[in-house]
């Protein structure tokens, strides 16, 4: 019995799991103008009407803004506290290591509310500099954990050969460390991008009006009603979500044997 | 300065915008909120400075509030349960099958990638008056009339299942996949069975797995602000969205920077526990 009970139980999970997915997709494509079964027939009018929908263009743009920025401060914040973390022999690396990882434990609502209110006692009103500042700090740990486990693996003699031969530790860094590490800052980044992109519980703590990000403009349209459009919405962000994350992966598996490693 | 002043100061200029960032952005933030909670709230819109444990008083003895993080704790530990019974069998089968294992992992994982919100009300089209289900009960002839499946607390807790799952998929399999399948091979060849192999060699070496893929679960649901406002009905709020109506809609600053605080020190404690007996490396492993 064993083993094939296990198999089929398995199969559930993901069916669990894909169920969901599938269903939206083909909402999506439902004639009817109601998001719901039965199927009337087969149609792209909601993708049209994705299309010339203003507010969720604008969303769009915000969303793809906000991530590209918070991926880049990110990833930079998070390479250079790596290097210090695996390269030196630091006192208190443990605590410190803690301290960077935090916001992962501290729950989003917490971590919302303290940053709002801290940054409105400055007198520093909800702005887009406050979203992207509370997303570095969500984003930031997933950077160090994924650039952490990279930087361990590659050998500390390709950079004491570079620096005995007379390079600077820049000149190592650059011509030397950064190569082998891309696939994890290419990860990082794109971990960091996700990660901004879906996030929606701080962003409704911080963003200011009129701002929408993709995630609180699906949420206020689910206020009315489930529509066909927020399911093609749904498949667009699917076909993006997964997409983005598998031509990252490949980009990092031809950077990798690239680079030799 | 010599080269070992200058050596030593190196890490510390590297991890400087980091920790400056995390300093400003919450160590402060939250030291700021435990004394803003302390303050009261004044009618006229800026709040008294001083040291007041009003607050803190109806944080803890209102029973409306007492009953809702109670709730918050029920839902996030159901959760878990269910994430950790679907998810152990399934991360065991992809440990030990023997096609394919990382194409098998990237799939149960692709969900994690799709956003949340998207995710959550996928199971409004599945549950809803008009959803698949109704529809298919009806076309089969179970049922006449469709019935309200959503809006309950149980379908909060399916749709926080499915959110979260793969965390938890992804921590056992860490776990497992560092067993020496050998071990299995050696409890049978000293006349285990293979059910006996398992409870007594397997599942205590994945326990740290479990445990870590069951921590991020717990929290992660315990601090959940959507799913209760898409999936849950009016009575099924959880205890981040007394904070929200507190801070966004009350403003009421001080009640919300102490019910926040609230959250943060019981999760705390039980991150603390863990932290005790398992320590963050075993965290780290599931997450990078």
């Amino acid at each position: 019995m064993g083993w094939r009970l296990i198999r089929t139980y398995t199969i559930l999970v993901y069916l669990f799991m894909f169920l969901p997915i599938v269903v939206v997709v083909l909402l999506s494509f439902n004639a009817n103008q109601f998001g719901s079964f039965p199927m009337t027939g087969l149609s792209t009018r909601w993708f049209e009407a994705l299309w010339n929908n203003d507010a969720i263009l604008r969303a769009f743009r915000t969303s793809i803004v906000l991530g590209l920025m918070t991926a880049t401060i990110s990833t930079v914040l998070g390479v250079l506290a790596s290097l210090a973390l695996v390269r030196y022999q630091i006192p208190g690396r443990n605590l410190i290591t803690t301290l960077l990882i935090a916001p992962i434990l501290v729950p989003e609502v917490v971590l919302a509310v303290a940053l709002l209110l801290f940054l409105n006692f400055l007198n520093i009103g909800k702005s887009f500099t406050l979203l992207l500042a509370g997303h570095v700090i969500f984003t930031l740990p997933f950077v160090i954990l994924v650039v952490q486990a990279r930087l361990v693996s590659i050998r500390r003699d390709v950079e004491e050969a570079a620096l005995s031969l007379g390079a600077s530790p820049m000149q190592t860094f650059f011509a030397v460390t950064l190569p082998l590490l891309m696939p994890a800052v290419a990860a990082g980044g794109l971990f960091a991008f996700t990660i901004s992109f879906d996030d929606i519980t701080g962003t409704l703590f911080w963003k200011p009006g009129g701002i929408e990000t993709v995630p609180t403009q699906i949420f206020s349209m689910l206020r009315n009603s489930i529509s066909p459009e927020i399911n093609a919405l749904g498949t667009v962000i699917i076909v993006l979500t997964v997409g983005l994350p598998l031509i990252g992966v490949a980009v990092a598996r031809i950077l990798a044997t690239r680079s030799g490693a | 300065m010599s080269i070992e002043q200058r050596e030593a100061r190196q890490p510390w200029i590297l991890l400087a915008p980091a920790l400056t960032a995390i300093g400003l952005l919450l160590i402060v933030p939250l030291m700021f909120i435990v004394v803003y909670s302390f303050w009261l709230k004044s009618a006229a819109g800026a709040d008294t400075p001083g040291f007041f444990l009003d607050n803190w008083t109806e944080a803890l003895t209102d029973r409306f509030y007492r009953d809702i993080l109670l709730n918050t704790l029920k839902i996030a530990a159901i959760t878990t349960i269910a994430c950790a019974v679907l998810g152990y069998p399934a991360a065991y089968f992809i440990s030990r099958s023997r096609g394919n294992k990382m194409i098998l992992l990237l799939l149960l994982m692709l969900p994690f990638w799709i956003s949340y919100i998207i995710r959550t009300m996928s199971w409004i089209n599945i549950l809803g008056v008009s959803g698949a289900l109704n529809s298919a009960m009806i076309y089969i002839g179970i049922i006449d009339e469709p019935v309200q499946m959503l809006y309950n607390q149980t379908t909060v807790i399916l749709g926080l299942v499915h959110f979260l799952l793969p965390f938890m998929v992804l921590n056992i399999f860490v776990s497992l996949d560092g067993i020496d399948t050998n071990l299995e091979d050696a409890a049978s060849s000293l006349g285990a069975t293979r059910w006996q192999g398992f409870l007594q060699v397997t599942l205590p070496l994945s326990l740290p797995g479990l445990a870590a893929g069951g921590l991020l679960c717990f929290v992660l649901a315990a601090g959940t602000y959507v799913t209760p406002v898409i999936l849950g009905g009016p009575r099924d709020a959880m205890f981040a969205n007394l904070v929200y109506e507190a801070i966004i809609r009350q403003l009421n600053w001080p009640l919300g920077s102490a019910l926040s605080l609230l959250l943060l020190i019981v999760l705390g404690v039980l991150v603390l526990i863990y932290n005790r007996y398992l320590g963050m490396a075993q965290l780290a492993k599931g997450l990078g």
